[in-house]
């Protein structure tokens, strides 16, 4: 029985290497635990666009799963080129990830630019329906630039010697995704917590018309949130691609439904909610397809968001509409 | 005389195809405390909004110290010194209130001069100083609404425009605030552009007055003669 791969939409989920252990012994626990926290890491590393975005101007940002994979393929073509050209592993991780946040943010700031600014004060429908059509048309033109296929995704994280004792419950580049996300979460928090800028979007996100009023540049807070956005995913596209070996055009769709999931469970517009809701996502989808069955995979995720909505809409963490981030 | 320090002349705002204000003429002097009293939906907080540079006017003009900030961005503006509490305090929630308080002085660089005007705001509401680490959401609504003049006094205005402080607030609270209204005017000389439902006590701090009814300047004069006016006894007195 193999299992779908987590890129290809219907779950599976970045759990590589040795899947048959014993039920009920430790090490297959672990197992769960570390690729639950993985998977976690990486939706909550999408999670907070999805947050951070609906937090300043609330939009549901559809072609925020777009942009993870855009970050995706771009780490790919520079650990293609930088591969050929003999460059180290961890050298290739680091310039290929450094290009993808690069890319990733140009289009973040580009999407809003020409698909969300125009649209400020139309109804709020219609925003909603230009994102949809952003995802639509970046999913295609990723399709038509690329292919269709799956493309093979070099693996970018190396086995430390010191990982050996550890190898079987959790990989290195599971350990890196989930390091790189602690460090992510933490620095943004630093971020938004005491720079002028997280500052200026943490008002902007609770009174956009009195962060105007006491000097804010309303466009510029804008455009830095969908950059930040656009960058956290592209790490998240990058790591995740490296862990499981492949990617497609398709590759952002599920896991930003997911991640999107994770930011409602959460509560939208809420930075620690994505983180929590991430993890708690990443979890329950990992033990419950390790404990009961992984044909319902993708059931277990949204069973949780509807329980949410019924029990908890504003989320875990989310306060009422007038105070979120 | 001076030239004014603030001038609208005849200015026209809308809101997409809605006109809202109709050829405003309003001039404020230094030093001067202002009042604009007018009926709900007037366009007393369009009038404030449409200095702050949130909804600039079509046609006319906004005037500030000689230079034209018609179509100046909101930032520049209050960088400009052009300070607005709006109506409903407009506090950020979820900022402590020593944040809150920070963020007035957003365009400011001087840490020095925040901290020491921080203090400042302290001891003109001490209440503010015992919660400075409360969230602004959970506060009362007179507290919020010294809140939102500490924020405002944190960019060191040269005017200060204030939108219906009286709003909601008891009597004791708004007596306490209009006091603290006219010593900002007298001890640090800001001028206080004062928007009021409230038009009996508005008028008693105020020099001079304006009266504005469907977008139109109806009335302008000194305060004590407005005051005095029967059409404004009937209309806004209730006498
Ligand atoms: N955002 C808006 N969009 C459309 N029309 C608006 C908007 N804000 C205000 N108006 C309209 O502009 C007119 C003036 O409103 P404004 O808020 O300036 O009145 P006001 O004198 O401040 O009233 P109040 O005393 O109730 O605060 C009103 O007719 C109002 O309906
Ligand atoms: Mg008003």
């Amino acid at each position: 029985m193999g299992r779908p791969d987590w890129s290809q939409g219907a779950g599976g989920g970045p759990f590589p290497g040795i899947y048959f252990k014993r039920v009920g012994t430790m090490d297959y626990f672990l197992e769960l635990f570390f690729g639950g926290l993985t998977r976690g890491s990486i939706y909550a590393l999408i999670a907070l666009g999805y947050t951070m975005v609906y937090g300043i101007i609330e939009l549901i940002n559809f072609a925020h799963g777009e942009i993870y994979m855009i970050g995706a393929f771009t780490g790919l073509i520079v650990a293609g080129v930088l591969g050929t050209l003999g460059f180290p592993m961890l050298g290739i991780l680091f310039v290929a990830l450094a290009c993808a946040v690069i890319w990733s943010a140009a289009y973040g700031y580009t999407v809003e630019k020409i698909a969300y600014k125009p649209l400020r004060n139309a109804p709020r429908l219609s925003p909603l329906i230009s994102a949809i059509g952003m995802s639509i048309f970046l999913q295609n033109y990723v399709l038509l630039a690329q292919t269709s296929d799956f493309l093979p995704f070099p693996k970018l994280t190396p086995d430390f010697a010191f990982m050996e004792p550890l190898r079987s419950f959790v990989s290195t580049s599971e350990l890196f995704i989930i390091g790189s996300t602690l460090l992510v979460c933490v620095a943004l928090t630093l971020f938004i917590k005491y720079t002028r800028l997280g500052k200026a979007m943490r008002a902007t996100a609770q009174n956009r018309k009195m962060a105007m009023l006491v000097g804010v540049k309303v466009d510029k807070v804008i455009s830095a949130t969908f950059v930040i956005g656009s960058a956290l995913a592209a790490v998240g596209g990058v790591l995740i691609a490296s862990h499981i070996g492949q990617i497609n055009f398709y590759f952002g769709f599920i896991a930003g439904v997911k991640a999107f999931t994770a930011a409602v469970l959460g509560g939208i517009g809420s930075v620690p909610g994505a983180m929590l809701g991430g993890l708690i996502l990443g979890w329950t989808e990992a033990f419950a397809t390790g404990y009961v069955s992984s044909d319902y995979e993708d059931v277990f995720a949204f069973a949780l968001l509807v329980l949410i909505l019924i029990f908890r809409p504003e989320g875990i963490l989310g306060k009422d509409s007038t105070q979120k981030v | 005389m001076t030239s004014p320090l603030l001038e609208l002349r005849s200015i026209d705002t809308y809101y997409g195809n809605i006109q809202a204000l109709y050829g405003v003429d309003i001039t404020v002097n230094e030093g001067e405390i202002i009042t604009l009293i007018g009926a709900n939906g007037a366009g007393k907080s369009t009038t404030l909004m449409s200095i702050c540079g949130v909804t600039p006017p079509r046609r006319g003009q906004v005037v500030f110290q000689g230079t034209d900030i018609t179509r100046t961005p909101a930032e520049t503006i209050v960088a400009m010194g052009i300070c607005q509490v709006p109506e409903g305090r407009l506090i950020f929630p979820g900022l402590t209130v020593s944040e809150n308080l920070d963020m007035g002085a957003f365009l400011r660089n001087d840490k020095d001069g925040v901290r020491q005007d921080m203090e400042r705001v302290y001891q003109l509401f001490p209440i503010l100083a015992e919660r400075r680490r409360q969230a602004g959401g959970t506060l009362s609504g007179g507290e919020q609404q010294m809140l939102a003049i500490g924020r405002a006094l944190m960019a060191r205005p040269k005017v200060l425009l204030l939108d219906e402080p009286s709003m909601g607030l008891a009597p004791l609270v708004v007596r306490q605030i209009f006091d603290i209204i006219k010593q900002i005017n007298k001890e640090q000389g800001t001028t206080i552009f004062l928007v009021e439902q409230n038009a009996n006590l508005a008028l008693k701090i105020g020099h001079r007055g304006y009266v504005m009814e469907n977008g139109v300047i109806t009335m302008a004069d000194r305060c004590e003669k407005l005051l005095a006016d029967d059409s404004v006894k009937k209309a806004y007195l209730g006498l």
